[in-house]
């Protein structure tokens, strides 16, 4: 894009070379084992973005969501799955403890989990609340000793089975609002892993349940005060929904290239499959469709580095790109026909993986009720 | 519905709760096919219905066929395109064989304890089928006469589970006048199989390579006389049309129905989610799409029970029938949110089954080929 730095220039780079050589040729393997590229997490602590927005005080590259979505973009064409945890760690753990975290917090946990050391995740959907976030149920008492008391489980949790550190949701009090967010380390008692869940695509990307059993944390735990869940949640969406659209971007992308490979390679009635009309306008489509992704997403990232907020911004972008990218790869695989369908190509798999971002932080229909309320108003409620 | 078609769905629907439906999700993991489903579906009857009983068949019309392959996709998708293909084998010899063939491959493959193979694509030759490229040469053998076969097929469906397969290859010139067929047992010496292809979907059902290196098939195997391969294929594919589309429908039918049942009891926002008239239109819109559907495949098998069967509506059946599935299948995923994306629920499943109706028995692009010249040919000949 035309505004982009020479610093996210150099940064889009680094991360494609990077994604062509750690992530793209482990992908198909990881996909099918239903495993972790954890060789290539560390190396993403090597390359220097697992703390892309946070403080250069902690190792942080101190960037925005424009370089954000540039690293989710590239790494998403490559490995999806991957990347989905990357952005678990990255903008819904380290992000969230960078801009909520006390100066303490931030000097305890980021720089492990800056360099690799240490992966992160957060937990907020439950088995019961998905959608309905703020309905929450797992509770948090506090004790006479100001130390509190954790009883729960959370559900779909990125990361959950490698996380050194869990940015948690939680409720202390009666009223809707009555949320408090606090920090949990491996290895608190009362604090486990539940079973790993099975999906159908980003299976690269461990999800699972974090449980809690009478786990006491100390008041160091508690991030900002008690109470300020809500207002964490809400400073937070917009990059979260700004950047997974980035892996969106990405696949689409990657399905483009491949199809345009194909097109001029595959021959079918004694010509390539490129002279046919009906192959032309899926992929004009399909490269036009990318091209509005790509700027509609970057302007969006560019905007919310120059401070604009807005509850609809990101809702507009998250409801869009999956979507359009999900179209994308379903009209790739058609057009490869059952080379499309088969493992050898990687489209299913993106496919597959890209469903997940119509689903996860956000799905379409909570994008469409937050946008309609936004632009009806009170219209959308009586 | 008539009184015999409501019995055999009622039958079916039991065999299937029973006795498949346990096994899906298991065996999609482990892509295991199990014969004693096969066999069992064979003594009930379903896997030769529209032979004559004379060869062990139920002499039923196409339009109870394509009833019960819906019924049985409901619950695997894999199992209904096993006897789909199979039955598409049987009509090939009980249409083109002599009396000798038909005594000899029919019986074992009626009862379904033998299953059939259908053998025409190509790397090369996908869409194009007419270029394929493997060769018969006629040759004598230890004084009997006979062919030689060389080359591979590929995307064979039940690749190594089948007994008999109908093999397309090229005795003549070019195109599809020299190309005839002919049966070919397992276990022919020359003939193996090569890889077993890994796929997004129809998991259960083995898809392999087949490979003929100077595989002699006696004369007594041709089908028909020299040249008349391309016509066989063509003759089947027209039934293949309307069963796929059948299997789309019963496929398309088992995702709406999770997606109501799943809507009716999860609550968000302290409302059943079926409320919300978002959630209401998606779901509106996939009843009448898969009642389009339906109604289509039926007219379309009906036209070929009554001896008139219209290529133009067998086409629009398959295309439509499988663009509602996936389109349907990608919509319940949706409505189940997160635990529609997991195995816990067969959404996945099916819209990962889905995908590959719009690729095999043509793409839907070449139902769009020939839907629109048969509209050229109705408009230029009046």
């Amino acid at each position: 894009m035309w505004f982009f730095t020479e610093e996210e220039k150099d940064l889009q780079r680094l991360c494609k070379d990077f994604a062509s050589k750690e992530l793209a040729p482990f992908a198909e393997k990881f996909d099918h084992d239903e495993a972790f590229n954890l060789s290539a997490y560390k190396k993403m602590g090597e390359l220097g973005v697992l703390g892309i927005t946070a403080d250069p005080e902690y190792g942080g590259a101190g960037m925005g969501a424009v370089a954000a979505t540039l690293v989710m973009e590239e790494f998403g064409a490559a490995c999806a799955g991957s990347t989905l945890s990357y952005l678990a760690h990255s903008i819904l753990c380290v992000n969230n403890i960078q801009n909520n975290g006390s100066a303490e917090q931030k000097a305890k946990y980021l720089p492990k989990l800056i360099t690799g050391e240490h992966i992160g995740c957060m937990g907020m959907s439950e088995p019961e609340f998905g959608s309905d976030a703020v309905g929450i149920q797992t509770k948090a008492l506090k004790n006479s000793d100001g130390s509190y008391t954790i009883n729960g489980t959370k559900m779909w949790i990125t990361n959950a089975q490698y996380a050194d550190v869990a940015y948690v949701y939680t409720r202390t009090g009666p009223e809707k609002k009555n949320l408090s967010t606090f920090i949990v380390e491996k290895g608190t008692p009362g604090f486990s892993v539940g079973k790993p869940i099975h999906k159908m695509g980003m299976r690269s990307s461990p999800t699972g349940e974090l449980v809690f059993e009478n786990c006491k944390v100390p008041a160091f735990a508690l991030v900002g005060k008690e109470g300020d869940s809500v207002y964490h949640m809400m400073k937070n969406l917009d990059i979260e929904r700004i950047t997974i659209a980035g892996i969106s971007l990405g696949i689409a992308q990657a399905c483009v290239d491949q199809c345009l490979k194909y097109a001029a390679e595959r021959k079918q009635f004694g010509k390539h499959i490129g002279s046919f009309q009906m192959i032309q306008k899926m992929i004009s489509e399909m490269a036009t469709e990318t091209e509005m992704m790509r700027s509609f997403l970057y302007t969006t990232a560019k905007r919310y580095d120059m401070g604009e907020r807005g509850p609809s911004m990101a809702a507009m972008v998250k409801l869009a790109l999956p979507k359009m990218a999900t179209k994308i790869a379903l009209d790739a695989i058609q057009l490869h026909g059952g080379y499309g369908y088969s493992r050898e190509f990687p489209l299913e798999r993106m496919m597959r993986d890209n469903k997940l971002n119509e689903i996860g932080a956000g799905t379409n229909e909570v994008m469409i009720m937050i946008i309609a309320k936004n632009l009806l108003g009170k219209a959308a409620l009586e | 519905m008539n009184e015999l078609q409501v019995e055999l769905k009622n039958q079916l629907e039991k065999y299937r709760l029973q006795k498949i439906e346990p096994h899906m999700e298991h065996d999609d993991e482990t892509e295991e096919f199990r014969m004693e489903i096969f066999n069992e579906l064979g003594s009930l009857g379903f896997t030769g219905m529209t032979l004559p009983e004379a060869y062990g068949g139920m002499d039923l019309s196409y339009e109870d066929f394509s009833i019960a392959l819906g019924e049985i996709a409901k619950s695997s998708v894999s199992y209904a395109v096993t006897i789909s293909v199979s039955s598409m084998v049987q009509a090939i010899l009980n249409e083109f064989g002599n009396i000798t063939q038909k005594k000899t491959y029919l019986p074992a493959l009626t009862s379904g304890s033998e299953i059939g193979a259908f053998c025409l694509s190509e790397s090369g030759a996908g869409s194009d089928a007419a270029s394929l490229v493997t060769t018969a040469k006629k040759t004598i053998l230890e004084g009997r006469a006979g062919y030689v076969l060389n080359g591979s097929k590929i995307w064979i469906t039940s690749g190594g589970i089948a007994k008999t397969y109908i093999v397309m290859a090229r005795t003549g010139g070019v195109g599809g006048k020299g190309v005839s067929a002919f049966i070919v047992r397992d276990g022919t010496p020359g003939f193996s199989y090569g890889k077993k292809e890994k796929k997004m979907g129809w998991k259960v059902s083995p898809t392999r390579e087949l490979i003929f290196h100077n595989c002699f098939i006696p004369e007594e195997n041709l089908l028909l006389t020299e040249g008349e391969g391309f016509k066989i294929a063509m003759a089947a594919l027209e039934k293949g049309r309307f069963t796929i589309g059948a299997i789309a429908v019963g496929c398309a039918e088992r995702a709406l129905d999770e997606a109501v049942r799943y809507s009716l009891t999860r609550q968000q926002f302290k409302q059943p989610i079926f409320d919300f008239q978002g959630l209401q239109f998606m779901m509106a819109d996939m009843a009448t799409e898969i009642e389009c559907s339906r109604l289509l495949v039926m007219q379309a098998a009906r036209d070929y029970d009554n001896g008139a069967p219209n290529a133009k509506l067998a086409c629009m059946a398959k295309l439509k029938a499988t663009d509602t599935a996936m389109k349907v299948t990608t919509d319940a995923v949706q409505i189940l949110g997160g635990v529609g994306y997991t195995k816990e629920y067969p959404v996945e499943r099916f819209m990962r089954d889905a995908k590959v109706l719009q690729i095999v028995e043509g793409t839907n692009q070449i139902q769009r080929v020939v839907i629109a010249r048969n509209l050229k040919k109705e408009y230029t000949t009046h």
